[in-house]
């Protein structure tokens, strides 16, 4: 930019200056790379040391790994299959509250509060998304578990769940399959796969939210004011205009609450129970892969300690599979786009 | 101009201080680390800062879990481990470590009874295995009743709580279940982590005494001192020769006195279900592993004499905490196995 507009440079500056650009373009080019390939990198190698620390477990017991219900220190002998539907079940349930519920608030955000509600709300979204996680375990514990014990699981076994009190069943559970296993415990407290989802769900909630707030904000006024121009409700024009015109972002965002779900450990180790015995009702005790490693990990050894490896190669499997799901769905999206 | 230069002149003076007194310390001063058991770490916190204050020499005790202790002092990166299950002889003679106990300390079962205020409840071993195992799950049950005649229990299904995260507490509390009861002792067997038959897991011992306080009915087993800090109603338990004994430091104190310590090569005894007449029958250990023939002599030589002073003068930190003081004889036994057993 040293060249003054009008002077025209003699020939050997110019040629000089070219290549000097060459050089730090190719360097510039080099150092992302650089960067891209080191993510690239440590991805591949935790997911290989992982697969490596619990080559043991997967040797010894094969594909029984993966739908074992044992987990059995004392006598040697492991089994993934409860904290993969422990992780799993709590992240779903996670799912389904916050994406409604954060809809809700980047629509309400970003379409229909007045303009001085939207920073400080904003704001106090920003700082959910930012309290640590084992401060939601400690209030799930100490708070929300006993909360829920005394006040909503009652009515949920009694009304929904296969092990009533006065051991009558309700309509529901007799009519509709599966709701009676879900729902039936006669375990006396909180702490349970559900109370984990709960409170999965009022940790992601910021993340997508946030999310979701900004790219709403990136529909152009044009859009959404001829929409309204031709009579269209609010509601109208989120679903028509503002969803599709931000969906593929929108289902990133709620990915990325996904992620995190899946992977939680402290809150989850604090409220989900930590049994490892198998059960699939979503009131009583479970564990997840995360809480299970973070419990066991400092104390295990030999093949128990291989087999938490494994554990945590098989949540990586797992965050993968969910990840190859969101693309999926994303191309299916664009290809309907397309129509 | 001539403020700054006078400013920066003191500066790189007080810099120059600064940095010959830390090198001065450092020349005196020697740093080990231990690492292992959390079940020792508030203990091992307060002696190190007493013995800093009275020696300069620092310890940096790293409160990891037993296992990861186990696996640094093998690997050699710490001058000691910490480790609430004792090292197998033939394993300690292959590496050339050595170990011995530091403190007791008393893990006490606890319930939550709706009427059952105090600890009126009298259990003993294989009852409370029984409880543990899942058969027995009602309060009313005739085999708890029993043993506490006079005391009428309410009917109500039995929780059981117990540790999520593999530890020493465990690690005790299974193995005495299993001198007491066979059934426990075939099936489960004893370990940092067990396959519970039955209940829920609280992490830590934190998490197991908060568990215990939410769920009416439930059962649990805490070290001695959560169960005073969060006012729980602990269980008598009948010891080995029959009695009832309540849970407090001067029983945790007869089991250490009555074990069978002299006929433990290196130490090697888990002092669960203790024979002496008072002894509480869940009393534990932590013992420190370190190499016979070190690696680093000076540290080796500091790490003793920590052990030594804590084991003689830093006893007292230890009961304020709710340890138990290892007793005499055993301290005189231990100190006679440093003279034998280990080159410094």
């Amino acid at each position: 930019m040293s060249a003054q507009p009008g002077t025209i440079a003699p020939p050997m500056v110019v040629e000089q200056r070219t290549r000097r650009d060459a050089r730090q373009e190719l360097f510039f080019r080099w150092l992302l790379k650089g960067c891209a390939l080191l993510v690239l990198a440590s991805l591949l190698g935790a997911a290989g040391a992982t697969l490596w620390g619990g080559r043991e477990a997967f040797a010894k017991f094969g594909w029984h790994f993966l739908v074992s219900t044992a987990w059995d220190p004392g006598n040697d002998v492991y089994g993934a299959l409860v904290p993969v539907y422990g992780t799993i079940v709590t992240s779903l349930i996670a799912l389904l509250i916050a994406v409604p519920v954060s809809f809700g608030i980047a629509l309400y955000l970003s379409e229909v509060a007045p303009a001085w509600l939207r920073t400080p709300v904003s704001s106090a979204i920003e700082l959910l998304a930012g309290i640590p996680s084992i401060i939601y375990g400690m209030w799930g514990l100490f708070v929300f578990a006993p909360f829920f014990s005394a006040h909503i699981k009652p009515w949920l076994t009694n009304n929904l769940g296969n092990k009533p009190d006065d051991g009558k069943l309700s309509w529901v559970a007799q009519h509709v399959p599966f709701i009676g296993k879900l729902f039936g415990s006669d375990y006396p407290f909180g702490a349970s796969i559900l109370v984990a989802g709960i409170v999965l769900a009022i940790m992601i909630v910021p993340f997508i939210s946030s999310v979701m707030r900004e790219v709403f904000q990136t529909v152009p006024t044009r859009l959404k004011e001829s929409a309204y121009a031709l009579g269209s409700s609010t509601w109208e024009v989120s679903w028509d205009i503002v969803l599709p015109y931000t969906r593929s972002a929108v289902i990133g965002g709620i990915f990325l609450g996904l992620g995190r779900a899946l992977g939680e450990t402290m809150a989850v180790a604090f409220i989900i129970g930590n049994s490892m015995t198998f059960s699939a009702s979503l009131l009583d005790p479970g564990t997840s892969i995360a809480s299970t490693i973070a419990n066991q990990f400092s104390e295990a050894s030999g093949l128990q300690k291989s087999s938490l490896m494994a554990l945590a190669f098989l949540l990586f499997v797992v965050t993968f599979i969910v990840l190859l799901i969101a693309r999926l769905m994303l191309r299916q999206l664009k290809r309907k786009e397309g129509n | 101009m001539l403020i700054t230069r006078k400013s920066s002149f003191r500066f790189a003076a007080v810099a120059a201080i600064a940095v010959s007194s830390t090198f001065a310390v450092a020349a005196q001063a020697t740093d080990i680390t231990g690492a292992g058991s959390s079940f020792v770490y508030p203990v091992m916190s307060k002696w190190s800062a007493a013995f800093a204050e009275k020696t300069g020499n620092h310890l940096n005790y790293q409160s990891v879990g037993s296992g990861a202790g186990i696996a640094q002092i093998k690997e050699g990166t710490i001058d000691f481990g910490a480790s609430d299950a004792p090292m197998k002889a033939e394993d300690l003679q292959q590496l050339g470590l050595g170990q011995f106990p530091v403190v007791v300390g008393g893990i006490v079962p606890v319930v939550h009874i709706e009427g059952i205020a105090e600890d009126q409840v009298k259990l003993d071993g294989t009852t409370l295995a029984d409880i543990f195992l899942g058969k027995i799950t009602n309060w009313n049950d005739p085999k708890i009743a029993a043993l506490n005649a006079g005391l009428k229990l309410p009917a109500g299904k039995i929780t059981v709580v117990h540790r999520s995260d593999g530890s020493g507490t465990s690690f005790n509390f299974t193995n005495y279940l299993s001198k007491v009861n066979t059934d426990w002792a075939t099936k489960v067997k004893f370990g940092t982590a067990v396959e519970w038959p039955t209940g829920v897991g609280g992490k830590g011992n934190e998490g197991v005494s908060q568990y215990v306080r939410q769920i009416p009915g439930s059962i649990g087993y805490v070290e001695y001192a959560y169960a005073v800090k969060n006012k729980l109603a602990w269980v008598d338990l009948k010891n080995a020769s029959g009695n009832f004994i309540k849970p407090n430091a001067s029983a945790f104190a007869a089991a250490a006195a009555t074990a069978d310590w002299k006929s433990a090569k290196d130490f090697n005894l888990v002092m669960t279900n203790a024979p002496g007449a008072q002894a509480w029958p869940i009393t534990a250990t932590t013992w420190v592993i370190m190499y016979k023939t070190p690696k680093n002599a000076a540290n080796s030589k500091v790490a003793f004499d920590f052990f030594k002073w804590s084991l003689e003068q830093g006893q007292a930190d230890a009961s304020a905490l709710d340890y138990v003081p290892l007793p005499a004889p055993l301290v005189a036994q231990i100190e006679a196995y440093w003279a034998s057993d280990y080159k410094h």
